[in-house]
């Protein structure tokens, strides 16, 4: 399964503004069960970049394949988290499950097993009839992963989806999202401002820069899945954050961007 | 003493205050004197005496039976109508600029229209009060609709929700909290237009007594039908809120 990205440009047109050119040629490939990470600074196109892969959002020029096809909306095969978790509020935590999964036609007598297994797998097995105001953020955004997951994408679409979380939390939700990852074998593209959180998740790190939003670089990490909290203390690790942080840092101190 | 006057449970403090309310109604009833403002007590006799008359029931029966009427006429006709504002651009740009020319027309105004067209019955009773009703409505469905989140549209969209499910399933349960907020307000101007309903050839009705009772200058029964048009109002009001919070349990509150 192989997400293509070729020559994708977005140009926002606003009355009475000039263009803002949010994502300029842009060029990526990634795929087989791997985990991509894309890093860079605020605004320079992240976001933008995902919700055209998610067929949110039209690109100006450019087109998003899909193991071969042209990607013209939303699709089932890939599934999207968002950093303000999205949850509907008046649906449960099944019933939040339940939705994609009602929506793919899951007969109402494999529904509820489907649904078990997947607040299992993320720890949830508990709270399946709690209401997200009830959750703290981390359980929130663990609801939100089980849903993406139950309707069983190839490619998963996350968009800073542990950023509002605090730091224990946060890496919590890591070792749970590459445990799932273990289980599930879907191909993550994970953006996040973080770079400890990037090299720590990917397998390749995407560096973006702004004005106009672009790639600068694709730095491989060369880290074996898979990864426990040890690796975060390896050698390679620090060397492998340090190449990141230049790259990204490097437009920035340059006076293009900030 | 602020602080520990704090912590008295709620039903204290609504027992005080309607304790010190009687108390100055007393006062200020001693104080203006000759008919004006009777006390209390003369109140409670001319309750008795309505009651007592046997048509104060009739009232009370007719005077609810229309404002329930208008306000659920009213109420429902101003769902749909919200929701093709706030959903379709069209609805917006069709619908927008007579909501807004009626919202400035008083209710009292088009009383005369209404006889004319519909003579002296029933209807145009319930339908001044439809009318009342109808804005708020709308108006409160339209702004929910205008405030789904958006990232919810788009997480049903990206789990495989096409357009009608999105709206039965996300716009319609997102907005009802303040559907129901309109309908408040609404059940709070069907009662406020009762009166000039009432004031089309009506032989019964609290508003009517209202009339009946200052043509032969029996103050005190105006106070009667005043107080008991709070008082339903009230009830109502409280049974509205019920519904409400029972139906918002999932919002987060402050
Ligand atoms: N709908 C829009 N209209 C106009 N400008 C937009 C819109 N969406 C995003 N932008 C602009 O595009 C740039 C990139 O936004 P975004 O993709 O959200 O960046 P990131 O996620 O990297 O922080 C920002 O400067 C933002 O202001
Ligand atoms: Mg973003």
């Amino acid at each position: 399964m192989d997400i293509r990205v070729d020559g994708l440009t977005k140009i926002f047109t606003k009355a009475r503004t000039p263009p803002f050119v949010a994502l300029d040629d842009v060029d990526l490939a990634c795929g087989g069960g791997e985990i991509v990470a894309l890093v860079g600074p605020s605004g320079c196109g992240k976001t933008t970049l995902l919700n055209v892969i998610a067929g949110l959002t039209e690109p100006t020029s450019g087109h998003v394949t899909v193991d071969g096809v042209a990607v013209t909306g939303p699709g089932p095969e890939r599934g999207v988290i968002f950093q303000q978790y999205a949850l509907f509020p008046w649906m449960t935590v099944r019933e939040n499950v339940e939705f994609g999964l009602r929506l793919r036609g899951v007969r109402r007598s494999q529904l509820r097993g489907v649904v078990d297994h997947y607040l299992e797998l993320v720890g949830l097995g508990d709270f399946p009839d709690t209401l997200p105001k009830e959750l703290s953020g981390g359980m929130k955004q663990r609801c939100a992963i089980a849903r993406a997951y139950a309707v069983q994408p190839v490619v998963m679409l996350m968009d800073e989806p542990f950023g509002a979380l605090d730091a224990m939390t946060r890496v919590t939700l890591q070792e749970q999202l590459l445990d799932t990852w273990g289980q599930e074998r879907t191909t993550i593209m994970f953006i996040t401002h973080d770079v400890d959180e990037a090299v720590y998740l990917a397998r390749r790190v995407v560096v973006m820069a702004s004005n106009p939003g672009r790639i600068t670089k694709i730095i491989d990490v060369d880290l074996p899945y898979p990864r426990t909290q040890e690796t975060r203390l390896s050698e390679a690790f620090v060397a492998s954050r340090a190449t990141v942080w230049r790259e990204v840092w490097r437009p920035m101190v340059g006076g293009e961007a900030l | 003493m602020l602080t520990r006057l704090n912590r008295l449970p709620m039903l204290a403090y609504y027992v005080a205050t309607i304790a010190l309310g009687f108390a100055l109604w007393s006062i200020l009833a001693r104080l203006v004197g000759n008919g004006l403002l009777p006390p209390p007590e003369t109140v409670a006799r001319a309750f008795r005496s309505e009651y007592e008359r046997g048509a104060f029931i009739d009232d009370i029966v007719a005077s609810v039976r229309r404002v329930t009427l208008g306000f659920v006429i009213g109420v429902t006709a101003a769902i749909p109508f919200g929701f093709a504002m706030g959903w379709y651009r069209w609805g917006r740009g069709l619908l927008e600029p007579w909501v807004q020319f009626f919202r400035t027309i008083p209710a009292l105004a088009l009383i005369p229209l209404y006889v004319i067209a519909f003579g002296i019955g029933e209807f145009p009773k319930v339908l001044v009060i439809s009318v009342a009703t109808f804005l708020p409505t709308v108006v409160a469905t339209y702004q929910g609709v205008l405030d789904v989140d958006g990232t919810l549209i788009n997480a049903a969209r990206v789990l495989g929700a096409n357009d009608g499910t999105i709206f039965r399933r996300v716009v319609v349960p997102s907005s009802l909290p303040f559907i129901l907020v309109g309908a408040r307000i609404s059940l709070g101007a069907a009662w406020g237009t009762l009166v000039a309903a009432e004031l089309i050839a009506a032989s019964s009705g609290l508003g009517y007594l209202v009339q009946r009772s200052a043509l032969y200058f029996e103050v005190p029964s105006i106070f009667v039908a005043i107080i008991t048009i709070g008082f339903i109002g009230l009830a109502m009001d409280r049974a509205v809120a019920l519904v409400h919070r029972k139906a918002t349990h999932w919002q987060e509150r402050r």
